[in-house]
């Protein structure tokens, strides 16, 4: 089964492929990651889709909270949350199908954020099933191009960290000489 | 906390709170990068002694034996680059076996980072996944909490390697920094709190079961519970079988105690495993050389699983009943809870089976010596009391099978990652802990090949370590499942050139010795072995012996082999021993 775990992390370089490492080391498959910024400029969040059993998930939660620099971690999937998906699918847009297409757009609720000759940019947010339907019918008229971000998602009324207080010393750096020595 | 206005360099701040840690004694080998460290250690040279080894695999080895020998943390301390490369097996070896090591590695200064700089390699992420947790220090002012922090990871809950990994510039910058006195990390992290309704449960298990077996491994040395695991055994009357990890933390001369089990286990224990009502795991983690195959391991019985970490329940095997926290805490509390039982029939069967087959062997005075032998005169001149260490192979079952660990941490050896080459450093680094302790490193021919160059630590120290070399002129182990699965091709196990070990010795300037008979090993083992100066002892023993039991890997204890000839019919030898 999908589990989507978020992570509260340290905002620290390394812990993005500390994590990553723990997933390739230990032989978990990870479907998608993505990682930002929080309100807190000291953590970042990280939203990762994991596919497997019990047993799977269960070491997952267990060996991430291990890391030091984890500093929460939920199994979203037993929790009430929301969880949207971004795309941008650049498709074929010739003059006979323009309108077809506009129609499929506005049943997303999707816009267009860019018009070229022949080709649209379309941009859509949403659940991640909903963005699947959408690629489907998009399929006929010829996909270009197409990224998405992977999850992001959050849980309804929770929240996860404590202030930390940045801290502020007067350091004499070493010269030149001294390093080279 | 430094006098006002005291500027102190990054260098002097890692050498004082490796003071205020308690370190006495570190290992590694100099360097560009990390001689500014090197530099501040020597002005405190009568506080903390730096032990120059010959290759820095040997530095991790002997701050393990230490680590490992007296329970505190072992540092290590090397260059940046082929400095913190050559320590990668020695990190991976005590995240393996859970052993508390803080290595600070010198790194180029901050501004070469990325610049492919000489001797530059990304340590931290080479060492990610073979830490407990690494640091790059990015700025002098987080220089000493990270340094307490990895004091604290690292012998905090179950132990491991923590890595600091610290550029040359921010060695050598100062600045006025008040050292904190506690690590950031708040305790419960590495230690959960106890379910005390679980503790009930497990015991209620325990007051029903007819056939229990208690299941102990290193995480009862790690966390000092041998004498509580005592208790709690005598206390309830129930057999212990210990991994090759536990060995010492339950006394091996006890007769509650049914060998060691898993791959080259006893008999009884690996039988008591698969018939018991009630397994009991303590601070043992279901290793893949204990419960060979997953779905035929331990059929019949409930299992109750007692450990501090979290990701040690259910990674293997699924358990009926977890204990999550301190094992001494948890084990005083059983203890209270439990009660005594005969388990009359139980132990008459456990009997059985060793009467059956017992570990043994079978040494004729003019034929070959037998490597289990060896060890047994060891074991007998040695009258138990001494700290064994091993490298990795046959002769490191045979040490296990037959050496009887009175004591926890008197046993030393790489169980999670068999480093060949472990043995010989690690016996070093217990004696220094352990300056007038008899300490015997129990060797193959190719491993101690590995890490040998330290001879000469030996000697500069003058340390009275032992090494007796089972020379069976062949990497053993590997040979034995070529004559058990590959019809005897012999591929790469041969050691056709090997040096005069004896010569070898006395080019170091210690004294070597030669056994080629029984009766020579014999007098060799008694004249030497509670002398107190060091010495090399190259036993010639039949290449042919094999490790048995044998559970085959990936097999179940129904698949056991227990001879070469499949029954254990030997003649009556003169030095026939048999167990208890
Ligand atoms: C560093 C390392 N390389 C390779 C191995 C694989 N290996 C396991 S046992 C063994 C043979 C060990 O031979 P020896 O030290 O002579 O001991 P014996 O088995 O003969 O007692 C080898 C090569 C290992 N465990 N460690």
């Amino acid at each position: 089964m999908r589990h989507t775990i978020s992570v509260l992390v340290q905002n620290h370089p390394g812990v993005l492929s500390r994590v990553t490492n723990l997933f390739s080391a230990r032989g978990y498959n990870i479907d998608s990651l993505v990682v930002g910024t929080t309100e807190n400029e000291k953590f970042s969040r990280m939203t990762i889709v994991v596919d497997g059993d019990d047993r799977i998930i269960d070491q997952v939660e267990k060996q991430l909270k291990k890391l030091i620099e984890v500093k929460t971690v939920v199994d979203l999937s037993k929790e009430d949350f929301i969880s949207r998906d971004l795309a941008l699918i650049k498709i074929k847009a010739e003059k006979s199908n323009r309108n077809e297409v506009m129609d499929i757009i506005q049943a997303f609720n999707a816009k267009i954020v860019d018009v070229g000759l022949k080709s649209f940019v379309i941009e859509v947010t949403g659940k991640e099933s909903k963005i699947n339907a959408m690629i489907e019918l998009l399929k006929s008229f010829g996909i270009l191009e197409l990224v998405r971000t992977g999850e992001v998602a959050i849980a309804r009324g929770k929240r996860f960290y404590e202030n930390v207080a940045p801290t502020k010393i007067k350091v004499q750096l070493a010269s030149e000489d001294q390093i080279n020595l | 906390m430094p006098a006002k206005n005291i500027l102190k360099s990054g260098a002097d701040i890692v050498v004082d709170i490796l003071l205020e840690e308690g370190v006495t004694i570190a290992w590694g080998i100099t360097g560009g990068a990390i001689l500014p460290v090197y530099d501040a250690l020597y002005k405190k040279r009568d506080k903390i002694r730096l032990i120059d080894t010959k290759h820095e695999q040997g530095a991790i080895h002997m701050a393990e034996g230490f680590a490992k020998s007296t329970g505190q943390v072992g540092v290590c301390i090397v260059t940046s680059g082929p400095g913190a490369t050559n320590i990668v097996t020695g990190l991976a070896d005590a995240y393996m076996d859970s052993v508390p090591i803080v290595a600070i590695t010198g790194q180029v200064a901050t501004s070469l980072i990325g610049t492919d700089a000489f001797q530059e390699a990304d340590v931290v992420g080479i060492t990610r996944s073979c830490t407990k947790h690494n640091f790059l220090i990015h700025n002098l002012a987080e220089l000493p909490q990270i340094m307490r922090d990895a004091f604290f990871i690292a012998r905090t809950g179950r132990p491991g390697p923590v890595l600091i990994d610290l550029p040359k510039d921010i060695a050598v910058s100062s600045a006025d920094l008040s050292i904190p006195k506690k690590p950031s990390i708040e305790l419960s992290r590495f230690v959960p709190e106890i379910d005390s309704n679980k503790i009930k449960v497990v015991a209620d298990l325990i007051q029903k079961s007819k056939k229990p077996v208690i299941y102990a491994g290193g995480g009862i040395i790690h966390a000092n519970a041998a004498s509580e695991l005592k208790e709690f055994v005598k206390k309830t009357n129930i057999p212990i079988t210990l991994t090759l990890m536990g060995l010492g933390s339950f006394p091996g001369s006890d007769k509650q105690f049914i060998d060691m089990l898993g791959m080259h286990g006893s008999y009884r224990a690996n039988m008591a495993v698969m018939e018991c009502d009630l397994l009991i795991a303590i601070g043992s983690r279901f290793d893949d050389r204990v419960t060979g195959k997953l779905s035929e391991f331990s059929p019949q019985s409930k299992k109750v699983h007692i450990d501090v970490d979290p990701t040690s329940i259910g990674k293997n095997v699924p358990v009926d009943v977890s204990i999550l926290g301190n094992l001494k805490t948890i084990l005083k509390r059983l203890t209270q809870l439990s009660h005594y039982q005969e388990y009359k029939e139980w132990y008459q069967q456990l009997n059985e089976w060793n009467a059956k087959h017992p570990f043994g062997f079978d040494q004729k005075p003019n034929q070959k010596i037998l490597p289990q032998f060896a060890i047994s005169e060891i074991f007998r001149i040695t009258k138990g009391q001494a700290f064994i260490t091993t490298e990795v192979g046959q002769h490191q079952m045979w040490a296990a099978q037959f050496y009887k660990f009175d004591y926890p941490r008197h046993w030393i050896t790489s169980g999670g990652l068999g480093t060949m080459g472990f043995g010989f450093p690690a016996a070093v680094g217990v004696q220094f802990a352990h300056p007038h302790a008899n300490v015997i490193d129990i060797a193959g021919d190719g491993s101690f090949q590995m890490t040998l160059q330290e001879l000469a630590v030996v000697r500069e120290y003058k340390l009275p370590v032992k090494i007796v070399i089972l020379n069976n002129r062949f990497m053993g182990m590997v040979k034995q499942w070529q004559d058990l699965h590959f019809e005897k091709r012999y591929a790469s196990t041969s050691i056709p050139a090997q040096p005069d070990f004896v010569k070898l010795a006395e080019a170091y300037g210690i004294q070597g010795y030669r056994a080629s008979t029984p009766s020579e090993a014999t007098r060799i083992l008694e004249k030497t072995l509670n002398r107190s100066e060091a010495c090399l002892i190259d036993i010639i023993v039949d290449e042919n012996e094999h490790v048995y039991p044998m559970v085959p890997a990936g097999k179940s204890v129904r698949d056991i082999v227990l001879s070469k000839q499949e029954n254990i019919s030997s003649t009556h030898g003169v030095y026939k021993r048999r167990k208890k």
